[in-house]
């Protein structure tokens, strides 16, 4: 903001946060923990991906001893089935990403047209969504989850959409607010005086504005879909005719993979939802952290604080 | 008074939940697999007296919005069904579960809230520093791992020394009074620690950021420049401004903590609520998880009113 914008009677414009879709590669080349992140689930993503070439065995095979140890031919070992874990890994992950993609498309697509109707038209419609939103916020998910999948019945499509259709709430909100400021910024007054219908305002100004925060919830609902999957399939509401990883955790521990010993069996598919989700969570809080300005100035912390007292404003960087 | 006004409009909202729950409750098994009738009244090895008795008393002939009022009225006077498990009331089934439940989950909680909170603050407070690297990688790692594997990590880690499974050494006769206590402790820990372990991070995430947010605002500059001590200011201007966030954003995590427990539960045998949807999912006893949905609702619902009133003690400014 220049000084000559200061004169009297002049319209002061607010400096537009920095949110074209360019500014989540930023983001994430900007940050360490978030590189990491994007390698770890890259990697993963492509091993998922390419199961049917590089999977050593089929899952479906017994190729040893029950629970048999890890060997250079099964360097994860084999399960309760006799059935190669690096393989099961694999095709596991491949599901398990599916579901957490599919169910989070799902509700990415509720979430954020309730966020961007809310927001845009507000009023009467911004009311009623949000009191919507409200109740669904408040209703535990994972209960509301498992009394669904219980009575509709197991199946990869059912589990999917149950996820779906109770994760939006958070996306919406968090639309709906930044929608709300985006709404009330010139340039979309502008446009609105030059004639452009709601349509249009919404697709070529708002979305763009919204898209950056969309993608930060999109890679954070991924990962609590993949959990809840987990924790779906480990109560035994997983689709029976499918490989996820959450399923390979409830096998080993139906079929007493602790108490035999066989860590491998269960250890290796928990580490890896852990890493999907890990991986997810540092490249959605980089692009969230880049996206609030708030929290690059610290007036107070050990390490300006000593250093150079009352120096500055955004003291960290040191 | 617009506080009373406040506080009216969020127990509204709160009843209104309630409501919305319990018709949610009864339209979903109306949908489940086979009619009604041989739902409710499926109860195994019933006599046909029984049976005939909660086809009366659910109104199980009747239309389907008749059945919604009878339903609601059954409801009110406590009457949940009969399991199909065990042909007991579904309210005595669940009571007793519930009391199983809270001591762990509050411990677990409790936990996860002084331990989250405290690493909370000192990661903000060291920021940019190793000990935020060490502090934020922690919580992130603990919040990503799936609460029922980190449970058989749990139970891997400490076979032999800790009990893991059950609530209580069913081979003890007559124990002491202490010899009890001590024995339901250590069945206690590992079901805690895990669910504090998963929340702890999360926490310590949430009080983080809030705490960043209120060290970057303008009162913490004057406070410095007024000569406050770092601590003083940490205490007094930053740690009550972040309590605002923390309270919505711990209430927001009951949902959470039911999760965590359902899982938890499971993993550690243990006789709760939690335990109760599992078994109930696994032996298909509609009755009982109805009714154990019914209950963990209604305690979210009724944790985030209080959480929703606490707000208001901390910053009566939201009248809304």
């Amino acid at each position: 903001m220049s000084v000559a914008a200061r004169e009297p009677g002049a319209v002061i414009e607010q400096a537009p946060i920095r949110s074209r879709p360019g500014i989540v590669w930023q983001a994430i080349r900007k940050r360490p923990s978030a590189i990491v992140g994007a390698t770890i689930l890259g990697v993963v993503i492509l091993g998922a991906l390419l199961a049917p070439v590089l999977a050593p065995y089929d899952v479906h095979e017994q190729v040893g001893p029950v629970f048999g140890h890890p060997s250079w031919s099964h360097p994860v070992g084999l399960d309760d089935g006799g059935i190669d874990m690096l393989s099961l890994l694999m095709w596991g992950a491949r599901v398990s990403l599916l579901v957490g993609f599919a169910a989070t498309f799902v509700s990415m697509v509720i979430g954020g047209t309730i966020g961007v109707a809310s927001g845009y038209f507000g009023g009467r419609t911004d009311t009623i969504l949000m009191r919507i939103t409200d109740y669904f916020l408040v209703i535990p998910d994972v209960p509301l989850m498992i009394v669904v999948a219980a009575i509709w019945g197991p199946s990869l499509f059912h589990i999917i959409i149950v996820i779906g259709i109770l994760l939006w709430t958070s996306t919406a909100r968090v639309i709906r607010a930044q929608v709300k400021s985006v709404r009330e910024r010139v340039y979309v007054k502008r446009a609105r005086a030059l004639g452009a219908g709601h349509t249009r305002i919404v697709w070529s100004h708002v979305l763009p504005q919204v898209a950056p925060l969309l993608i930060a919830n999109t890679v954070l609902t991924i990962a609590v879909a993949i959990f809840d999957e987990t924790a779906l399939a480990f109560l035994g509401l997983g689709d029976p005719s499918r490989v996820s990883l959450g399923k390979i955790i409830e096998n080993a521990f139906q079929r007493a993979a602790i108490s035999t010993g066989a860590w491998w069996a269960i250890v290796p598919p928990g580490l890896l939802v852990a890493a999907i989700i890990l991986s997810c969570s540092l490249i959605g809080g980089a692009i969230e952290d880049a996206l609030n300005p708030r929290l690059r100035v610290a007036h107070l912390a050990a390490r300006s604080f000593r250093l150079r007292p009352l120096v500055g404003r955004g003291s960290e960087a040191v | 008074m617009k506080g009373a006004d406040y506080v009216l409009k969020r127990l509204a909202f709160a009843v209104l939940t309630v409501f919305i729950a319990v018709t949610i409750n009864f339209a979903l098994f109306r949908l489940a697999p086979g009619s009604a009738v041989t739902n409710l009244a499926r109860v195994p090895h019933a006599t046909p007296e029984t049976r005939l008795a909660l086809k009366r008393q659910f109104g199980l002939d009747k239309s389907r919005f008749q059945q919604y009022v009878i339903y609601l009225q059954q409801l009110a006077h406590g009457n949940l069904g009969i399991s199909f498990a065990n042909s007991q009331p579904v309210t005595d089934n669940l009571r007793t579960a519930l009391i199983n439940s809270l001591p762990m989950v509050f411990l677990g909680t409790l936990f996860a809230i002084v331990f989250g909170t405290l690493t909370g603050i000192i990661s903000a407070w060291r920021r940019g520093t190793t000990v935020e690297g060490v502090t934020v990688t922690t919580a992130l790692g603990f919040y990503s791992m799936p609460t029922h594997w980190l449970g058989l990590m749990l139970v891997i880690l400490f076979a032999g020394v800790l009990p893991t499974g059950g609530m209580s050494n069913e081979f003890l006769i007559n124990p002491s009074f202490w010899t009890h206590v001590k024995d339901l402790g250590e069945h206690i820990l590992l079901p805690a620690l895990t669910l504090g372990l998963v929340l702890f991070g999360e926490y310590t995430l949430i009080v983080r950021s809030a705490m960043l947010e209120t060290l970057g605002e303008d009162y913490v500059l004057t406070a410095r420049a007024k000569g406050l001590r770092p601590a003083a200011i940490l205490r007094r201007h930053a740690l009550r401004n972040a309590l605002l966030p923390i309270t919505t954003l711990v209430a927001l995590s009951l949902g959470y903590i039911v999760a965590g427990a359902i899982l938890i539960e499971t993993v550690f045998s243990w006789p709760g609520i939690g335990r109760a949807v599992y078994d109930a999912v696994l032996q298909r006893d509609y009755p009982m998880l109805q009714g154990a949905f019914l209950v963990l609702t209604v305690s979210v619902v009724l944790c985030n009113l209080i959480a929703d009133l606490l707000y208001f003690r901390l910053d009566p400014r939201i009248t809304e």
